[in-house]
């Protein structure tokens, strides 16, 4: 039977990552003494280093080796543990976190990388002990032992101690296995065998002479008997050979494994050290033949990967407790609907107090069934947190600097999508914390700070919204440089007028930096508006506090999930829009005094201290509406990119949450339309991208002062009906 | 059906062996490590057990002493699932009363092969 091995490797990478993951924030916290810990790492490697082997990934196999060895040394106390040496296993992840991903991706890595921590490690392995010989030639080897052609007849007396069954092992089925290695007769020997009084049923009394007729070797034969070897009294006798051998207990050399060297079709790598006579000057003054081993054994295996299929599939790992709610919930759905359907097959008006209640039940168990589906998708931000440890650590390293990093919320859920695409903003957000934000530990001391400054990751709920916030205590930003950079770049003039967070704002400009040189670690790369664009294309928002001395806080805000949106449902004439509740900032019927026109058929709102553009959706999408005078409609005041208007509709109609339906793949991108759903009556309506009609507003405002033209241009009508979705 | 018990703390390895086992006609249960495997050997009965060593909460190592413990566990056949082919890991096994050993990697032929020595 051929069994496909490939079906496992998605499940060996994902838990090998999770693995690596673990290695490196246990490996942050490693104290000296802590036996948990390390053995917590030492497990995660032994366990990618038994799966590396048995899906032939054998690259991985023998860096992963180096590295448990190392671990071995650690967790048994025959190693101290040293800083240098964590830094060298924290390398070491790195490589193994390449190898593996070489395997997911089906790529090369970079060897060279891998050669020189291998041979670091075997360097660090050498220096301190004795047992190098024994770490290298313990690498999995396939045995493959000589076989002779020639069949010969072997005599085998077993003598099996009393309790060997008492350990599972059963002497038929070991004759079974003699009997593939070729003809057997056999006589029992029932000399011990007591009288039934005194016979304990649970021991075994019998012994056995057999002859075999095979072209198996002695140590296959051996082999057989490997298992109860110190349970038995085994003699092995050859025909020709008249000298019979004992097999006992204290034999190691009856384990094939134990000696690689006498095994003909040995493998070069462990040839290599062995042939050497003092194997731990060899790798510490021939480096270039430890290095040619990795490098040669990693591209045999990439070939070997290149026929695999894909092996990221994306899956998702969901706990048992999650599945179990939903298998719950529908049997609850099932007998709802049964109910239902009952109810239905003779039904008179008496009945609708029960049908009331059932479409009642079916109401919840709906709600609840969404509710659960969602959190299969929901994982803890820690996946997303976790790499930050590891980051904040090399970082402060490279900087000189002294930080400590603060995890805070970790548990709180987020779903998968989200948390995949967040990732790159927030270590660009933590880059720049430790970067720009924490000052050198003498500028701290000197501004009466403590020496290490604190960098906090906090996540938490609100409202239908995941805050993630990334503070430090570091200098804060300078106002004065932000605005006079800004002033440079021409973003502002001299005479604006602007509040902090307006100021701040400031940072996500294209192409601004108040950084006055460009350091390794942040100021290249993506900057802090492909983060801005990162989130929002999220549906997300970043917000920025800080104060000068103190520190800063940048806040993201991102909604659960990117399938099911909460949206308030508007009417404009005949259609229905659905506007993002987390961009409402509220609702109001206008007050002619607080009505301002200006130039143009521009429109303000005063709203409290601000003058809020009104934006007529009827004029956007060009569609007939019951009002068209501000009095008589309803404003909702909306917000993107910090920039509020108000929209104007005939009437609010419900809050409810939709599923996203794409334009772009059910029909084409539509200016200032995100998406569409289907609403309970089966209609479409559009969902409402505020920022994109921010920008419509804006632009059409530019062109309308440019041009002082009264006709405005228009968006092509836009109405649903005629959307296929 | 021959029912066996498949206890290790890799859903990988897990995966292959249960998956080798099912292809070749036997029913199997998983556990995750030692502990899992304990409750689920005082649960039910096996015709065989197989177990990695090293495992979180419980090692394989333990839960053969365990189980050995057990009366219904008295003559089924443990096999343990090791990495080291070091004499000191099998010693080990059998002290506990490990039935034999299958050294990783191991691929399902070879998981067959030696399920024959200890299953009818």
């Amino acid at each position: 039977m051929s069994i496909d091995l490939t079906q496992f490797i998605p499940s060996f990478l994902e838990e090998s990552f999770e693995g690596l993951e673990l290695m490196e924030s246990s490996l942050l916290n490693l104290e000296q003494g802590d036996d948990e810990t390390i053995n917590s790492i030492f497990r995660a490697a032994h366990s990618i280093k038994g799966g590396a082997g048995t899906f032939g990934f054998q690259n991985v196999t023998e860096f992963t080796h180096l590295v448990e060895t190392l671990l071995d040394e650690m967790r048994d106390g025959r190693r101290k543990i040293a800083q240098e040496d964590v830094e060298l296993l924290l390398g070491s992840v790195d490589c193994m976190r390449l190898l593996i991903e070489a395997i997911r991706d089906e790529t090369e890595c970079d060897e060279d990388k891998i050669a020189v921590n291998a041979a670091l490690l075997e360097k660090t392995l050498a220096t301190s002990n004795n047992d190098i010989t024994e770490a290298t030639s313990t690498t999995p080897i396939e045995e493959t032992p000589e076989s002779t052609s020639d069949t010969a007849s072997w005599q085998i007396e077993f003598i099996p101690d009393h309790h060997l069954v008492q350990t599972g092992n059963d002497p038929l089925l070991l004759f079974n296995a003699l009997a593939d290695l070729g003809d057997i007769t056999l006589v029992a020997n029932a000399k011990e065998l007591p009288a039934l009084n005194e016979m304990d049923a649970e021991e075994l009394y019998l012994s056995w002479l057999l002859t075999l007729k095979s072209s198996a070797s002695e140590d296959e034969i051996k082999e057989v008997f490997e298992w109860v070897e110190d349970e038995c009294l085994l003699i092995l006798t050859k025909e020709e050979q008249s000298e019979p051998e004992i097999t006992t207990v204290d034999e190691p050399e009856i384990t094939p494994a134990d000696e690689p060297e006498i095994t003909p079709a040995d493998k070069p790598s462990s040839a290599q050290v062995t042939e050497q006579p003092d194997k731990s000057e060899t790798l510490v003054t021939e480096p270039e033949k430890v290095i040619s081993k990795p490098q040669s054994s990693a591209s045999s295996a990439t070939e070997k990967t290149t026929a695999k299929a894909k092996n990221d599939l994306g899956s998702i790992r969901v706990g048992v407790d999650k599945v179990d709610s939903l298998i719950n919930l529908v049997g609850e759905l099932v007998i709802t609907q049964s109910m239902l359907t009952e109810l239905g097959n003779d039904f008179d008006l008496s009945k609708i107090e029960r049908l009331n209640s059932g479409l009642e039940q079916l109401l919840q168990n709906t709600k609840e069934l969404q509710e659960s589906v969602m959190r299969i998708r929901m994982l803890p931000i820690s996946f997303a947190f976790n790499r930050f440890p590891r980051l904040v650590h090399d970082l402060a390293i490279k900087t000189g600097k002294e930080v400590e990093l603060v995890l805070n919320g970790e548990q709180t859920e987020l779903d998968k999508t989200v948390m995949e695409q967040i990732g790159d903003p927030l270590v660009h957000l933590v880059r720049n914390a430790v970067d720009h934000g924490i000052e050198s530990a003498e500028v701290r001391l000197a501004n009466g700070k403590p020496q290490k400054g604190t960098i906090m990751l906090d996540a938490y709920h609100q409202g239908g919204s995941i805050v993630i916030e990334i503070k430090d205590d570091g200098g804060g930003i300078n106002r004065e440089a932000v605005f006079n950079k800004a002033l440079e770049k021409g973003i502002v003039d001299e005479n604006t007028t602007l509040s902090d967070s307006q100021v701040f704002d400031l940072l996500f400009e294209p192409g601004f930096s108040t950084a006055t040189e460009v350091s390794d670690i942040s100021g290249r790369g993506v900057g802090m508006d492909v983060v801005k664009k990162n989130i929002q294309s999220l549906g997300g928002r970043i917000q920025v506090e800080s104060e000068q001395g103190k520190g800063s806080t940048f806040r993201v805000n991102l909604p659960l999930t990117l399938a099911i949106l909460d949206g308030q449902l508007v009417r404009v004439g005949s259609e229905t829009y659905i506007i993002p509740l987390i961009t409402i900032v509220e609702s109001l019927q206008p007050q002619k005094e607080l009505i301002n026109r200006v130039s143009g058929d521009m429109v303000l709102y005063r709203l409290r201290e601000d003058n809020v553009p009104v934006i007529p959706i009827y004029q956007l999408f060009n569609i007939p509406s019951e009002f068209e005078n501000i009095e008589s409609s309803l404003l909702v005041v909306v917000e993107a990119e910090g920039q509020k208007i108000g929209l104007m509709v005939d009437d609010l109609l419900a809050q409810q949450q939709v599923v996203i339906k794409s334009l772009n793949d059910n029909y084409q991108q539509v200016e200032g339309v995100s998406g569409a759903t289907i609403l309970g009556d089966g209609s479409v309506a559009m969902i409402l991208d505020i920022a994109g009609i921010i920008n419509m507003a804006l632009t059409k405002a530019q062109n309308n002062q440019r041009y002082k033209s009264i006709n405005q241009p228009q968006v092509g009508q836009l109405v649903s009906e005629g959307v296929n979705l | 059906m021959t029912k066996v018990l498949v206890v290790d703390d890799s859903n990988s390895i897990r995966d292959m062996v249960s998956f080798t086992l099912k292809s070749a006609g036997f029913e199997t249960v998983e556990a995750r490590d030692g502990q899992d495997g304990l409750n689920k050997a005082h649960t039910s009965t096996f015709d065989l057990v197989i177990s990695d060593v090293n495992m979180p909460i419980m090692d394989g190592i333990t839960l053969c002493q365990e189980l050995r413990k057990l009366s219904n566990f008295k003559f089924t056949p443990i096999l343990m699932l090791t990495t080291e082919s070091s004499g000191d890991m099998k010693m080990r096994g059998k002290a506990a009363g490990a039935t034999g050993w299958l050294v990783k990697p191991f691929n399902p032929e070879k998981l067959l092969a030696t399920i024959k020595r200890v299953v009818r």
